[in-house]
């Protein structure tokens, strides 16, 4: 008896997976451009019936509420498994985006996410170049005009800065995320960075002493300037701002500290030439520099249009 | 000096922007149009004076070898406060400058002034003498703001007065730099004319 009714179940199975269809199972998807998804199939999908624009659900995962408008659905066109969805408008494609296909043929559901890598290095150039910290968020500033007058300084700088920038921007990542955030503490946030960049710095002076004398002789100096230092406390609140995870949070700090050290050393070739040049007296110090800032800032707008993913 | 006297000492012969060159980040940064520049400088004018009123009643309480901690702590309150105040009633205009009222609190103006002038003069000059620098820094920002958005987007205020965009550029970024560096060399010979001292070294912090 118990044999007999397995062996029914067993057949209602198969009846039910016959009459959904040919069985097609979402593999993956990728953001193919700027408005088009490509989703993958185990396999190889023979026409597009039950495959057109309503039967697919595409959202954001961050507002699963609101179905992104599909204009059309085609076959990819070079892999047999997968097609090929475009939208009326562009995709964030920051955002992980979940593809729903409810079909005769078939349903399912992925998610698609952007490959990291190229996230993190977007973000890298974007911080370093494109959003210049000096040329383009004019931050900075105090120290980039300070210390800009020799390369060898200006080298000393860059790379403390980078140092204490990639340090802090981590810390700060994981105060704001494991204790303000779950203890709803956010508006704190001016107050606890400020206080880690100090700690922080403390720190690094001593460290830096004990272990290596003679690259604290070189660096110390620099050190006593970053406390209270625009550029170096608005990494945290930019990460805290923008919730980055903890690779983005990393690769967003190094590369504001190296286009910080990038921008200072430039600067200070043509500082180097400007002592010896002769400006008019009203221009002579600062505002010449300023001048000269201008026309690096004009240069970097170059970059704006770099787009890499 | 005379409280009238502090207020013209901040605004001209030791204006933070265009004199002591101090805190420059943000004069370039918001001052694509005038109305921010006023913005960003109402808000430096409410924590420097506050700042100064509060180190200059704590001045006998504060030991000396931990006061640039006591100072920051000052600052960071009043800027905490200032930052959720304007996000709370202004917030379109909020969004524009939010970053850059945070970092209020890193301005090397405010606790210099603290330093300065605060930690050894009783309440009243320190009000007028965070007054003053807090104008000058307001001033400053407006002027550069003005210049920028009239050639920039041939406007003042959001009025329409050219009719023209003349030169695009000065709203970008590298306008601000152009701007600071001619506004600079203007202020540095009419000040020498006047008699009002040479430029000062500045350039640091």
């Amino acid at each position: 008896m118990k044999k007999i009714m397995l062996i029914a179940a067993m057949l209602a199975a198969l009846a039910t997976s016959a009459l959904a269809g040919d069985g097609l199972t979402l593999k993956a998807g990728s953001f193919a451009d700027a408005h088009s998804i490509e989703v993958e199939f185990l396999s190889p999908l023979s026409g597009l019936e039950g495959l057109e624009p309503s039967h697919w659900r595409v959202v954001e995962a961050s507002s699963p509420d609101i179905a992104l408008p599909l204009e059309k659905v085609e076959l990819a066109p070079a892999n047999p498994n997968a097609a090929r969805l475009t939208f009326r408008q562009n995709l964030d494609m920051g955002q992980p985006h979940q593809v729903t296909l409810a079909s005769p043929r078939g349903s399912g559901k992925i998610e698609v996410t952007r490959n990291m890598l190229a996230v993190l290095l977007t973000l890298f150039l974007s911080a370093a170049v494109i959003n210049n910290y000096v040329f383009s968020r004019y931050l900075g500033l105090c120290v980039f005009f300070g210390v800009s007058q020799h390369r060898d300084t200006a080298v000393g700088t860059g790379i403390t800065f980078t140092l204490v920038m990639t340090c802090s921007g981590i810390l700060s990542w994981a105060v704001f995320q494991f204790i303000l955030k779950p203890l709803s503490l956010g508006f704190l946030q001016i107050l606890v960075f400020i206080g880690l960049v100090a700690c922080l710095v403390q720190a690094l002076d001593t460290i830096l002493r004990k272990i290596n004398p003679v690259l604290f002789k070189k660096l110390g100096v620099y050190l006593v300037l970053i406390t209270v230092n625009c550029i170096i406390l608005a990494v945290p609140l930019l990460i805290a701002d923008r919730n980055f995870n903890l690779a983005e949070s990393f690769f967003f700090a190094v590369g504001a500290g190296l286009g910080f050290a990038m921008a200072l050393y430039l600067m200070a070739n043509v500082r180097e030439r400007l002592a010896v040049a002769r400006v008019p007296a009203s221009f002579q110090g600062l505002p010449i520099a300023f001048i000269v800032c201008g026309l690096f800032a004009l240069a970097f707008m170059g970059f704006s249009g770099l787009s890499l993913f | 000096m005379s409280g009238f006297q502090l207020i013209v000492r901040g605004l001209l012969a030791e204006n933070p922007v265009f004199r002591l060159a101090l805190s420059m980040c943000p004069a370039v940064a918001v001052t694509t149009n005038v109305k921010n520049g006023f913005l960003l400088g109402c808000a430096v004018v409410f924590v420097q004076v506050m700042s100064n009123l509060t180190a200059s009643a704590l001045r006998q309480f504060v030991h000396q070898r931990v006061r640039v901690v006591i100072y920051t702590i000052i600052i960071a309150t009043w800027v905490s406060a200032i930052d959720m105040i304007m996000g709370a009633y202004l917030p379109d205009l909020y969004d524009q400058v939010s970053l850059y009222i945070k970092l209020i609190v890193v301005f090397a103006i405010i606790i210099s002034r603290m330093e300065l002038f605060a930690s050894k003069n009783p309440l009243i000059p320190s009000l007028f003498d965070g007054l003053g620098m807090g104008l000058g820094f307001m001033f400053g920002l407006m002027m550069i703001g003005a210049v920028r958005e009239l050639l920039g987007s041939g406007q003042l205020l959001g009025f329409d007065l050219l009719g023209t965009k003349p030169l695009l550029i000065m709203i970008l970024p590298a306008g601000g730099f152009f701007v600071i560096g001619f506004l600079m060399a203007i202020f540095n010979t009419v000040l020498k004319k006047l008699g009002l001292g040479a430029p000062p070294a500045g350039g640091h912090h």
